[in-house]
């Protein structure tokens, strides 16, 4: 009895809090957002993998042209990654 | 060699490595494995091949002589026994009723076991009808 | 309280199929807000499991026997430890453990993925949702925790003896925390596949809990072992039994994949190997879970047949299945460009470990199920042991770590004979020398592979302290900092690369132990009886008494019994008293007519003592002789029997004291194993450096400065 009972006040707060996003009418405006999100943390990372390279050359595993070579198809990537952020305004 | 064919090459080379490797393996498994018999099928083999002998301990048959654990097991759905002696570590779960499996092979009627082979099935845990232990430990 | 949890069990399943139906339905639709309400469904799923999980412990707390669980595995005289614990030592709780886990894990990922991966997250949080639904169908309909007994007995049976011990109960939860792990990286391979979106994405969004759960396996899989050491009376920490192999083998192919996915995030390349992997791990994984409840591999572990076999391998086939289908369909999203430059690069190196690592996880599969594959194949049920697979692993393990000592020196893409040469010159050095001290001084040459391993160990730690080197020095030289500040910098500033190396200097400490103790390991077995001595190695023991106890359990397990030997050992003039025993704790269902013979015969475990030492360990077991007790026991038995359980503890406790004041013999097992300590030792030292590389990087961007500069740089650089 109380089995049932539980049940259903149960499932009556969990439909309540499952369907917030469904009632509020959530504007799909979310992607540029998402996007300009997306972007930083692929920048984030471009901006690593340049110092990773660095600390390469540094420590010996890379040479000078190899480094550089590297080193400049990096940047290249990062700066299309900061020509898009920048095209988002 | 242009580096297509060179990766094709290294490819073919490592697959068949490994195919051998593996071949290997299994055929070694074989001829290396102990098979698993129960009381009654060790009896009517009768050779002195080595077997994972499998059963379970006939209450009232355990003793200890020495360093020596004598006891019987019999068919865990049957009624035919064998005299086991064994050495070695005996598994804390141990004990009449419950199902075990020691390695060794028979000789002059009893099963002589190897050195600290004894394994036993642990009924406890996640059996789903643990307290209907009446047949088991 | 128990209609509670029921209720929250019930409703948690209906949850979870309302979770994977949304998402999925905002997958098809395009309409975030459906897929927004899947994961607020997920969300709820873990407050419920979490109010589930909170009354079943609170009634092992309160000792309410009213609940069936409670009574098979708890008892008033259980330690609080043992009580809280001892909810995952069945069948229906270790379920809800693990489908809670799940739920957590799910919600940790959904809330920090926030609003990314967008085409991604959907699928994964169906493929989280209907893992959860099926536990938690198995939980609810076939192992229900909350039953109730109508009339609840006065006292509980108390935790299985063998179990008390804190290894083995935090073990389970430390498996589970890495099964369960692989399910997000699982997830969110399937929802990259699903929504055809293959790049590196879904590997960064889950590299942390690929890493945790890794961890959390390998330190589960240590903590079985040491139990094993300490607890069993064999001596031994690890047997290749079917049980210890279920959750190695996962954990092999997760390492292996831990490792590839780094040449995917940094080249694009490998990427059906990539989903293939962790497929694999997530499938090894579910199979770990239901080796153990199954009973379908005989072992010291199997937990007698039980009626969820069916159904899990019914879910792990249909995952496989399907998985598999989903990759086939999608191969040409997963074709990538790059190629392998160069035998001579890192990605070479980790292929190869990832060959080696597949290589043993077939070894250890293919020994494990060589019962039901040889019983497929010639209708005979044979078995293979632990000498068929150490021919197999130990070499395999060999190159492994091998190839854990030069991955570090090759460079990305392609290294060149001379930063080899410049690379692996000190730590090649560093190996001879020790290579020469090892067959100058100790006995290491009488197994080669034992000196093969030694070698490759000091190979390992050399190449990681040379590594530790150059980074530090390459620091200085940049911000001129003294050599702590650089240190701590430096491993701050690269926490995955450095702490990966510690890792790996852990891994090979714990192998170096593995290798000592196995081929050098010394034993003996005698049977004592007090004044006699016998040796083993360069020690000598003596059995100078036996030892009785009631009620007075030294090792905090409550048993009411323990009988032992008090034992000096001696070596070198250097003197120290052991004192192993075996704690009796009665049977569970004693024979009216025979109670005595009954708690003699009932649950016992060996109270292992260990001398721990950095070079070796002193282990020793010992078995009381119980046939001078024989007579008396038999005697009580028939005079005493009807006078109830009172009188037999009395009776008990005489024998007791009997037992200790004749000459009773003692059988022992004695081993002295060289470097076992440095398995723990390592073990602890790689989870350390997994901590190290999971560490988040902390809100703070990327060193503000220096991204400032790099994006200074680049706009001057593009602008040019």
């Amino acid at each position: 009895m109380e089995y049932g009972l539980a049940v259903i006040v149960l499932l009556a707060v969990v439909a309540f809090f499952v369907t917030g996003p469904l009632r509020s009418a959530e504007r799909e405006e979310r992607a540029e957002q998402q996007l300009r999100e997306e972007l930083e943390a692929a920048k984030e990372a471009k901006y690593r993998e340049i110092r990773e390279a660095e600390l390469d050359r540094r420590t010996g595993k890379l040479s000078e042209d190899d480094w550089r070579r590297i080193d400049r198809e990096l940047r290249g990537e990062a700066i299309a990654i900061l020509k898009r952020l920048d095209e988002l305004g | 060699m242009d580096p297509a064919r060179k990766r094709q090459l290294r490819l073919v080379t490592l697959l068949t490595v490994a195919l051998l490797l593996a071949g290997a393996l299994v055929y070694t498994s074989f001829s290396a494995a102990t098979e698993q018999r129960t009381p009654s099928q060790v009896l009517a083999a009768g050779d002195d091949q080595t077997y994972d002998l499998g059963g379970t301990v006939v209450a009232g048959s355990v003793r200890r002589e020495g360093d020596v654990l004598a006891f019987e097991l019999r068919d865990p759905d049957g009624t035919a026994k064998l005299p086991v002696r064994y050495t070695g570590v005996v598994p804390d779960p141990f004990r009449e009723g419950r199902e075990v499996i020691v390695t060794g092979k028979l000789q002059d009627g009893t099963f002589v076991a190897e050195k600290d082979s004894l394994v036993t099935k642990c009924p406890s845990k996640f059996e789903s009808d643990r307290e209907t232990a009446g047949s088991g430990g | 309280m128990a209609w509670l949890g029921s209720a929250c069990l019930f409703a948690g399943l209906l949850t979870a199929l309302y979770a994977a139906a949304a998402s999925l339905w905002g997958a098809r639709s395009g309409e975030w807000r459906w897929v927004a309400s899947g994961r607020r469904a997920i969300f709820a799923l873990a407050g419920l499991l979490a109010v589930a999980f909170a009354v079943l412990e609170a009634a092992y707390l309160r000792s309410d026997f009213s609940f069936a669980l409670v009574a098979q595995n708890s008892s008033e005289a259980t330690p609080a430890f043992y009580k809280l614990t001892a909810m995952w030592s069945s069948q229906e709780g270790s379920l809800l453990l693990w489908v809670f886990l799940l739920s957590l894990y799910a919600s940790t990922v959904l809330l920090l993925v926030r609003r990314r991966l967008r085409e991604i997250v959907p699928y994964a949080q169906a493929v989280l949702a209907v893992v959860a639904a099926f536990f938690l169908g198995l939980v609810v309909f076939a192992e229900p925790p909350f039953a109730t007994l109508a009339s609840p007995p006065a006292d509980g049976n108390g935790l299985q003896p063998l179990l008390r011990h804190p290894a083995m109960m935090i073990h389970p939860p430390m498996l589970y925390l890495g099964y369960v792990g692989f399910s997000v990286p699982f997830a969110f391979a399937i929802g990259a596949l699903a929504s055809r979106r293959t790049g590196a994405d879904w590997i960064q969004a889950t590299r942390r809990f690929s890493l945790a759960a890794w961890s959390f396996l390998g330190f589960g899989i240590m903590l079985g072992a040491l139990w094993s050491y300490t607890e069993l009376g064999w001596g031994g920490y690890w047997a290749w039994d079917p049980v210890e192999n279920a959750a190695l083998m996962p954990w092999l192919v997760g390492t292996a994949f831990i490792h590839s996915v780094m040449i995917q995030e940094k080249r694009g390349m490998l990427r059906v190997w990539n989903v293939s992997l962790i497929i694999g791990t997530f499938v090894l994984s579910l199979l770990g879970t239901f080796l153990v409840r199954s009973g379908i591999l005989d072992s010291i572990h199997a937990f007698g047949a039980s009626t969820l076999g069916g159904p899990f391998l019914a879910f792990i086939v249909a995952v496989l299945a399907g998985s598999a289908a989903l990759v086939v369909s999608r191969l040409g999203d997963l074709r990538s460009q790059a190629r392998l430059d160069s035998l001579l690069s890192r990605e070479a190196v980790f292929l190869a470990n990832n060959l080696v690592l597949v290589g043993l996880c077939f070894v250890v599969f293919w020994g494990t199920f060589f019962p039901l594959i040889s019983e497929a194949i010639g209708g005979e049920e044979a078995s293979v042991g632990p000498p068929w697979f150490s021919r197999y692993t130990t070499p395999l393990a060999l190159v492994l770590v091998a190839l854990t000592g030069i991955g570090p020196v090759f460079a990305w893409r392609r290294a060149t004979w001379a930063s080899l040469r410049r690379a692996l010159v000190p730590p090649l050095a560093l190996t001879a020398v020790a290579l020469a001290v090892m067959l100058a001084l100790t006995p290491a040459a009488e197994s080669v592979p034992s000196l093969v391993m030694f070698s490759l160990v000091a190979f390992v730690l050399g190449v990681v302290a040379q590594e530790y080197w150059r980074g530090v020095r390459a620091r200085r030289v940049m911000a001129g900092e003294p050599w702590p500040v650089a240190l701590v910098a430096l491993v701050g500033r690269n926490r995955r690369r450095y702490g990966g190396y510690i890792v790996h200097a852990g891994i090979a400490l714990a192998l170096l132990g593995v290798a000592a103790s196995s081929a050098f390991v010394e034993q003996r077995d005698a049977r004592l009886v007090p004044g006699q001595s016998t040796t083993v190695g360069d020690y000598t023991i003596t059995y100078r008494e036996p030892i009785a106890r009631v009620l007075d359990d030294r090792s905090g397990t409550g048993a009411p019994l323990t009988l032992g030997a008090r034992l000096e050992v001696e070596k070198d003039g250097e003197r120290f008293v052991v004192e192993p025993s075996r704690n009796y704790y009665g049977a569970s269902r004693p024979d009216p007519q025979a109670p005595l013979r009954s708690f003699f015969d009932g649950e016992a475990t060996s109270e292992v003592d260990v001398r721990w030492g950095l070079l070796r360990d002193f282990w020793i077991a010992a078995v009381p002789d119980l046939q001078t007790l024989e007579e008396p026991i038999r005697e009580g038995d028939e005079r005493f029997a009807s006078l109830g359980s009172d009188v037999g503890g009395l009776l008990v406790a005489a024998l007791a004291e009997r037992f200790a004041n004749t000459a009773s013999p003692v059988t022992v097992r004695a081993l002295v194993s060289p470097m076992v300590a440095w398995i723990w030792i390592g073990g602890l030292v790689a989870v350390l450096g997994a901590v190290i590389a999971l560490w988040p990087a902390g809100r703070r961007p990327l060193g503000g400065v220096y991204a400032a500069r790099v994006g200074r740089e680049l706009r001057e650089f593009a602008r040019a």
